[in-house]
């Protein structure tokens, strides 16, 4: 398989990269100093690409790529491909669903804890040195809390699960209600904010989704309610999240997303009750590893004829 | 006429309630929160007399002491109270009263009861979560804008399917385990007896715990046997891929160890809402990405001291109206406890 070019979107993992690099021959497009240069001298030896959060395959790259024959992303998400084109194209396209479920959902209910529970804060305070001058700090319980899911896919459903534990009541919005399940639907994600303390993104980015919470929804959350989102950043208004985090007219926020990645806006990084995380929801050492074996073996399957292992198109 | 002999009854008929130093939550939130119209604080803490001189000219009127961790509940105090009948704390733990010479003079007392259990439990799997994840690590380098510049992110560790191993497995390590399992961690623990019908799995002593689990968390009371229960040994025996998460007791752990430890890369990390010597920290802990602390402030929140109100008053109201405390400590079957400051 030595001679299968493979285009690695941008740098993801140390590991898959090593791996790639064994079994084909391996492109790395950002050490690529010109880019259409490159697409055009080899784009009838690149099959295949692997992409991630946040780069992957738009119409452009694939109608760059006429031997591309499969996307393999290094991700559940699948928002940096242009699905309709593969289709279209027949261009099997691969992602890394359930082995990093777990990961995500522990993360929103650690942000959860992190923002109500001011655990960062309380670090931030120790290290100080403050305490010594005395004082305490004050901070709101977790236990109990209405938690409210904007998608019940397999994340929210584990968020929901996680929660539970907390004694914590489920609301959760979603395309369709889903029956089968005890939690309390909202038709709307503004009702579903009016009637939770704690509202978290859990669903996927699409077209319609992109901006789910506007300011219409930061409103109905309103001054004691956090938002939580492990989705994806275009599912938050950021800047009217910002405002109203700066203005205290929602009480709190813990994102592990942004519209503009790696960038975030700095009017958030005084805030004490403003958790930020820097993507790191499926990023533990033992899921990048399954994520990596899974586009390892989705690879392997396609170039060798047997099914896919996670395929999405 | 009779509206004046009311309000004359009012101050002076009323039972005292003595506290030596103002408990946390006076401080923070202020004792008018605490007050009843059925008996009055006596403040020692607001006299110019030194205490035993304070003591000796109220030991008749004091049928009732409020205690917290910072005002410890002696054999000599209460001795100089002979009408003492109740000592209530607003802390969780016990091991700042001398509840044997309270048995002995037959000196009720109500601590908390459960109403922090669920805020503690909440504390320990953060401090487990963020530790493992690295959030309060992340969030300071999100927010000293390193992400942009130095990139990608270190890698933390999966909680699944993680062992966690309780120590103590009382009301708080209950819930503790409780919150864990829908993680998909195996949960075990040490304890003073095995618990017949808990689903867990028991470990005769703390350091076989720890040499089967990756997280140790520390839910038990300090009492004289618990202190420095987790030793070097049992540090070692956790190892290198090991967390602790203290939300207990400073003292249970041998904080030189646990330093030492945690510097040289013997242990994972740790999750600390307690230490040996409060307000006083390890300076070499500040040093580390691997260590997230809190200021001994597991139970402070607005709901717990909603609760912890209406339960102070709640136990005092009943002791003086000679009904049933709520929440009672059991003083039959007690470890030992010296009455040793927090």
């Amino acid at each position: 398989m030595e001679s299968i070019g493979v285009l690695m979107a941008c740098p993801m993992n140390p590991y898959l990269e090593q791996e790639l690099d064994k079994r084909f021959t391996l492109h790395r497009f950002w050490k690529v100093p010109e880019k259409s240069t490159f697409l055009t001298t080899h784009c009838n030896s690149i099959r295949a690409v692997v992409g991630n959060a946040s780069s992957g395959a738009d119409a452009q790259m694939i109608e760059a790529l006429p031997k591309l024959e499969i996307v393999a992303s290094f991700s559940v998400g699948l928002d940096k491909i242009d699905l309709a084109k593969c289709k279209e194209k027949g261009i099997r396209v691969t992602n890394t669903p359930d082995v990093l479920t777990e990961d995500v959902a522990d993360l929103a209910i650690g942000l959860m804890l992190a923002v109500l529970r001011k655990l960062c804060e309380s670090d931030r305070y120790v290290r100080s040195g403050k305490w010594k001058k005395g004082s305490y700090m004050l901070t709101t319980k977790f236990t109990g809390k209405r938690v409210g899911i904007i998608g019940l896919g397999r994340i929210g459903m584990a968020i929901a699960k996680r929660a539970e534990a907390f004694s914590c009541p489920i609301s959760y919005h979603s395309r369709t209600e889903k029956t089968e399940t005890k939690y309390k639907y909202y038709p709307s994600v503004v009702e579903l904010a009016a009637n939770c303390d704690i509202l978290v993104v859990a669903c996927s980015l699409t077209e319609e989704t992109r901006h789910i919470v506007n300011r219409k929804v930061i409103d109905a959350l309103g001054a004691k309610g956090v938002l939580i989102n492990i989705g994806r950043g275009p599912h938050v208004d950021e800047p009217e999240l910002v405002s109203a985090l700066v203005e205290r007219r929602i009480g709190g926020a813990g994102l592990d997303v942004f519209e503009h990645e790696p960038e975030v806006p700095e009017e958030l990084f005084g805030l004490d009750n403003v958790v930020l995380l820097p993507h790191v929801g499926s990023g533990t050492v033992e899921t990048r590893k399954a994520m990596a074996d899974l586009v390892l073996g989705n690879l392997e399957a396609h170039f060798m004829n047997k099914p896919l292992l996670t395929p999405v198109v | 006429m009779a509206a004046e002999d009311q309000s004359q009854t009012s101050q002076s008929d009323l039972p005292y309630v003595l506290i030596l130093k103002p408990p946390p939550s006076f401080v923070l939130f202020g004792d008018h929160f605490f007050h009843s119209p059925n008996f009055q604080y006596l403040k020692a803490y607001e006299s110019p007399l030194p205490l035993p001189h304070f003591l000796h000219t109220h030991a008749q009127s004091v049928q009732a002491l409020l205690s917290s961790g910072g005002a410890p509940v002696t054999a000599d105090t209460i001795r100089l109270l002979p009408r003492l009948g109740l000592v209530v704390t607003t802390s969780q733990g016990l091991n700042h009263i001398d509840l044997s010479e309270c048995r002995r003079r037959g000196i009720a007392v109500a601590g908390a009861g459960t109403i922090f259990s669920a805020d503690c439990a909440d504390s320990a799997v953060g401090l487990l979560i963020d530790v493992l994840r690295k959030i309060s690590a992340a969030n300071r380098y999100v927010k000293q804008g390193l992400w942009s510049s130095q990139g990608i992110y270190p890698l933390g560790y999966k909680l699944g399917g993680k062992h966690v191993g309780i120590v103590g497995l009382g009301s708080i390590g209950t819930e503790v385990a409780k919150r864990l399992e829908p993680f998909g961690c195996s949960i075990s623990y040490n304890s003073r007896s095995k618990k017949p019908l808990v689903p867990y799995t028991f470990y005769p002593n703390v350091v076989e715990l720890a040499a089967n689990c990756d997280a140790l968390i520390i839910c038990c009371a300090l009492t004289d046997e618990t202190h420095h229960l987790i030793s070097k040994e049992a540090l070692l025996a956790l190892g290198k891929d090991g967390v602790i998460i203290n939300i207990a007791r400073g003292p249970i752990i041998d904080e030189k160890e646990l330093v030492h430890c945690l510097v040289k890369g013997e242990i994972r990390g740790a999750g600390l809402d307690v230490f040996e010597h409060e307000p006083d920290v390890p300076v070499e802990l500040f040093a580390l990405d691997n260590v997230v602390m809190s200021p001994h402030n597991a139970v402070f929140t607005r709901e717990s001291f909603d609760d912890l109100c209406k339960l102070v008053v709640g136990n005092l109201e009943a002791f003086f109206s000679n009904e049933p405390l709520l929440t009672p400590v059991a003083l039959d079957d007690l470890p030992h406890f010296s009455g040793r400051k927090d």
